[in-house]
């Protein structure tokens, strides 16, 4: 085997050394009565090449961007990947480390977590953001059970236009915690309804969360949401499934919102069919002390010099134990690494580029789209580069359609919003070019006609 | 004796921001096809203050000299205990980033991605195979998330029969993450003392009503077999309880023996542990969790599940505690330990846990009698030794440094909490015995410098990028982000 | 380390001053030894009710908590400021400028269940 280097002599040898005669004696405190008594029931080895057909294989029966016009998204997002992050997350002195609990000889992953905790900042508007959760969902979860965590109160209001994979994840963290979770309803625009949430705003609600931009990729009105969340003494969550967006739109916290938590995915990582992603997660600074996750703060070495250390431990499982702010240990560190990468390499022009050419393309098929006969567009509030579509002809038909077309036109909203069984969610990227958008179009009138 | 470690030319780098200068651009966009559109004014921000600007030239050397100042298993010897930092063969990353898996949509309809849905539906059975459970679920992002994920299921079995049982005793030697995620689960946790193991007695003294689950990791952080673990498991289950146990040490026992056989109820393993995948410098990993046919209709979902030749997401899941993650889970680090699973076999994974073993007790061989050794039993794929016997008033501390001047990185210090002063050393299976002898060989020629020049270990490392870093100022002043130069 | 004989003391290594019917407490010497550098401390308001024998407070340093445990019942009267910005006052003076709280106690009397300095000088020698 090429991963294990012992010869049959190393093997004798060592159990000499050791002062054993067989392997199965290393074995002796495994009573007869648990141990396995078969060989594995498992296929035979395979050789690289054998492995490599077999998986080009599989991966040959799944349809991606170059089989197919993609125009999904829902919370995974088909953006521009520059060719440098491949590259230099695969060196090994990155991917194969461990966490960095021995900082004299972790300063190069350190660091990194540094930048990526001070652009996560830059880019949220707000003032601490932890070394990344394991993805939007969770870290969105994390942010509901922080914020009955600082409140002391039981009840968090979940925006309907939250993305709905989101809110079944904080429904998950919740299930025993003897919490009340409430939905609030959408309006007409496609943001989520202030009347209703002041309605159900009261003084023992812990959290209000909202998706910005929302699930139906509308831009919440959210420094409303936070002014009546912080009327109550409800702390406002916005997640953000999509942070291209933060390219244009103003920042959360400049919104008034008390944690921003949201995936990274966006920002480099392969669609990988839904992972592994990263979740990113920022708070304000009095409330610090009761963030879940990792932190890497600045500090020097005995010489004076610069120098990067997991700080502010005590708030963790491995210290903290039953009390710890969260149960999370190893998360996505290679992951929020590669989203440091893109905003370097992206910077500050290009995020906003990107971000520009999204709202553009999206905004171009919005207008198309709304001139096909059979279809229309439901919310009129303000998108980024997310919409929703009602069809006279059933969704299932209408993308099975499209595929035959060699398209993947978009996520029937059925399972998830009964009263939205007409409709699709489309999502148009940077990645798609017009000649895509023109030809879904095309594909739409086509069976219109 | 050789030593590994030495200088180098080490290159400074300076944080991304300071080498920033206004207008200059790291990528390419192309030219946008369709006319410009704006939001509504009071929607946007101003430009993102304080985010770089760089070229591409400036953020590749930037990265490879950060690259430079860390240590990983390729750079050499990871002893780190409980968290088998074995190679990671390289033909899983090249799987992992064939276009058909890489660029696949988490949404794509499933008749569209029945390449990946086989690639998972093998890997949970293959998983189910190697533990004796009798489903596994994909899902969790990690361990401490399969954890959560098997707490819940344990907590639903119990709402399901209308008990309320409100604790869960963990053993002291458990890692941290047991107790923070029993808590999360909504329980109380009781402590329970193990003298090396379990013992019965121990269990039965605790075990009442109101224990919803007994959580055991095996073999436990100690490097010790729970050989007692049957009757235990009958215990608890006899008193209405389940076994919850922690898979972090799963590289002893492949092949060996299956924790679904020993009466374990739920257990989570650790993809990037056992099986190979990449430690990341902090993740992604993946922690999949196996069940008992009973506690099946409870995991987290949708579940991929085969129907024919058909590959499919699970419907009729009522009971299910719901989903833990926006999608599918870690799928990337799926496919890499799937790649291993198959490039290894039954039989190369039965090798791996008898290579990982004999390590372990090559090691202790070795280094017994130079370091303390607090518990004689058997020990499997890591052993655990203290400071008691070392001179100069040096600590683990100091050995663990001293340790990144001859080369290696430290093994896990300080744990288990209830071993004074513990060096927990697991080799994993891919280390040869050269490495071995080079390894010890510094550890005794250590415990010597200790006894006669004690300042080569208090002042260590000196050859590293930084030395000691001043840990106590970084937490009564917290510097968490770049604010501008000073 | 140091004991002063005026002072009570807890097993949890609680130092106490009785005057009158309030109580100052703070952690001894041989607790912030084992705590090392502390770095962050946490008080309660003052008003706060707190029992004897339950946390009213967390000691930390950089790899290890420690709650702090009330070693009577009664009222947070006052609670020291300056550890908020300067907690390594608990390491460098413990039983002076490093007290924590003041309790106005519910029953005086409650006091004299505390260990004397020779009592809890006894302890930590069984315990260390």
């Amino acid at each position: 085997m090429r991963y294990i280097p012992h010869t049959a002599a190393d093997v004798s040898e060592m159990l000499e050394r050791i002062g054993v005669k067989n392997l199965e004696d290393l074995f002796v405190e495994v009573p007869g009565s648990v141990r396995l008594k078969r060989p594995l029931d498992l296929p035979e080895a395979l050789s690289e090449t054998e492995l490599l057909r077999e998986l080009k294989k599989l991966a040959a029966k799944n349809a991606t961007p170059s089989t197919h016009m993609s125009f999904l998204g829902g919370g995974a997002y088909h953006h521009f990947s520059p060719a440098a992050i491949d590259l230099l997350v695969s060196r090994s002195e990155f991917y194969t480390a461990y966490t960095p609990y021995q900082p004299e000889i972790s300063q190069g992953t350190l660091q990194a977590i540094f930048e990526f905790q001070t652009m996560i900042c830059q880019l949220t508007g707000m003032d601490v953001a932890n070394a990344s959760m394991y993805d939007g969902a969770s870290a969105c979860a994390e942010a509901v059970l922080m914020a009955v965590r600082l409140t002391r109160r039981k009840r968090v209001l979940l925006s309907r236009a939250l993305n709905p994979r989101y809110r079944a994840t904080v429904a998950t963290y919740c299930l025993y915690l003897d919490l009340e979770l409430i939905d609030v309803a959408v309006a007409d625009d496609g943001r989520t309804d202030l009347k209703d949430l002041a309605a159900k705003l009261d003084n023992t609600t812990a959290a209000v969360v909202a998706g910005y931009p929302n699930y139906f990729g509308v831009v919440e009105d959210l420094a409303a949401l936070s002014e009546r969340a912080h009327e109550a003494g409800a702390r406002m969550v916005a997640a953000v499934a999509e942070p291209v967006a933060l390219g244009l739109l103003k920042p959360p916290g400049e919104l008034g919102a008390d944690i921003v938590a949201g995936d990274g995915q966006s920002f480099g990582l392969p669609l990988a069919y839904g992972g592994p992603y990263v979740g990113f997660f920022t708070v304000r600074q009095k409330d610090l002390r009761a963030m879940p996750g990792r932190l890497v703060g600045e500090t020097t070495d005995l010489d004076g010099q610069r120098g990067f250390v997991l700080t502010l431990s005590t708030r963790e499982q491995h210290i903290r134990r039953e009390k710890a702010t969260s149960n999370i240990c190893s998360n996505q560190g290679l992951c929020a690494l590669v989203t440091t990468i893109f905003m370097s390499l992206l910077g500050k022009q290009g995020l906003r580029e990107m971000a520009g050419q999204n709202l553009a393309k999206a905004a171009y098929a919005r207008q198309q789209l709304a001139g096909v006969k059979g279809f229309s567009l439901v919310f009129d509030g303000p998108s980024f580069n997310e919409f929703v579509v009602r069809s006279v002809e059933p969704v299932a038909d209408v993308l099975g359609r499209l595929e035959k077309n060699g398209i993947l036109g978009g996520i029937a909203l059925g399972d998830d919003y009964p009263e939205l069984a007409d409709c699709f969610l489309v999502c148009v990227t940077e990645q798609n070019q017009r000649s895509e958008i023109d030809a879904l179009v095309a594909a739409l009138q086509g069976g219109a006609a | 004796m050789t030593i590994l470690g030495n200088s180098g030319l080490v290159l400074n780098e300076k944080l991304l921001f300071e080498h920033s200068d206004p207008g200059r651009k790291g990528y390419s966009l192309p030219k946008l096809d369709v006319p410009e559109a704006a939001l509504p004014a009071e929607l946007c921000r101003d430009e993102i203050a304080g985010f770089p600007e760089l070229s591409e030239v400036d953020v590749v050397r930037h990265f490879t000299r950060l690259s430079t100042w860390n240590y990983g298993v390729d750079s050499g010897f990871y002893p780190l205990g409980s968290c088998t930092m074995k190679y990671n063969p390289k033909v899983n990353e090249i799987a992992a980033r064939l276009p058909g898996l890489a660029d696949l949509h988490p949404a794509t309809p499933p008749h569209l991605a029945q390449g990946i849905l086989e690639l998972m539906d093998k890997l949970q059975t293959s998983l189910a195979e190697v533990s004796g459970f009798a489903r596994v679920t994909l899902q969790p992002a990690a361990g401490a998330h399969g954890e959560l994920a098997g707490m819940l299921v344990i907590r639903a079995w119990h709402e399901a029969r209308n008990s309320t049982r409100s604790k869960v005793l963990i053993p002291d030697t458990a890692h941290g993450t047991n107790p923070a995620t029993a808590t999360l689960a909504g329980y109380d946790v009781v402590p329970i003392a193990s003298e090396g193991i379990l013992t019965l007695e121990e269990v039965e003294s605790h075990m009442d009503d109101d224990v919803a689950a007994l959580m055991v990791t095996n073999p436990n952080t100690l490097g010790l077999f729970e050989s007692n673990i049957e009757e235990i498991c009958k215990l608890v289950h006899a008193r209405g309880g389940l076994v919850y146990c922690d898979g972090a040490n799963l590289n002893a026992l492949m092949g060996i023996a299956r924790p679904g056989d020993m009466g374990i109820d739920v257990m989570h393993f650790n993809l990037h542990k056992t099986f190979s995948t990449p430690h990341g410098g902090g993740g992604p990993g993946a922690g999949p969790v196996g069940v008992t046919e009973e506690l099946i209709p409870y995991l987290p979902g949708p579940g991929v599940e085969r129907v024919g030749d058909e590959y499919r997401f699970e419907t009729d899941n009522a009971e299910s505690i719901g989903r833990l993650l926006a999608f599918h889970g870690n799928v990337g680090i799926m496919v890499r330990a799937y790649s291993y699973i198959r490039s290894m076999g039954g039989a190369g994974l039965k090798h791996a846990s008898e290579m990982a073993v004999l390590n372990a007790n090559y090691i202790r061989a070795r280094l017994e009698g130079v370091y303390e050794l607090p518990y004689k039993n058997r020990s499997l794929h890591e052993v655990i030794f203290s400071d008691k016997d070392l001179e100069g008033g040096c600590h683990t501390l100091d050995v663990a440094k001293r340790l990144i001047d001859y080369g290696y990185h430290p093994p896990t210090i300080y744990f288990p909490l209830v071993v004074k002063g513990a060096i927990m050393i697991e080799p994993t299976e891919t280390e040869s015995p050269d490495v071995l002898d080079e390894f010890c060989d510094a550890m005794i020629a250590i415990a010597g410098e200790a006894r006669d020049n004690p300042d080569l270990l208090l002042k260590a490392p000196m050859r590293s990028k930084v030395r000691r870093l001043d840990e106590t100022t970084a937490a009564r002043k917290p510097r968490l982000k770049w604010e501008g130069s000073e | 380390m140091e004991f002063p004989e005026e002072l009570k003391y807890t097993e949890e290594h609680e130092w106490v001053m009785i005057e009158e019917d309030l109580a100052v407490v703070g952690i001894t010497d041989f607790a912030q030894d084992a705590l090392g550098d502390v770095v962050f401390v946490e008080l309660p308001e003052v008003g706060t009710a707190v029992e004897a024998g339950k946390a009213f407070g967390v000691v930390e340093s950089v790899k290890a908590v420690s709650d702090v445990y009330a070693p009577l019942t009664g009222t947070i009267e006052e609670v020291n400021d300056d550890l908020i910005d300067a907690p390594e006052i608990i390491n460098t003076s413990p039983y002076e400028d490093g007290w924590m709280v003041k309790i106005r106690m519910a029953e005086a009397s409650d006091a004299d269940e505390l260990m004397d300095a020779e009592a809890y000088q006894a302890l930590i020698a069984e315990e260390s």
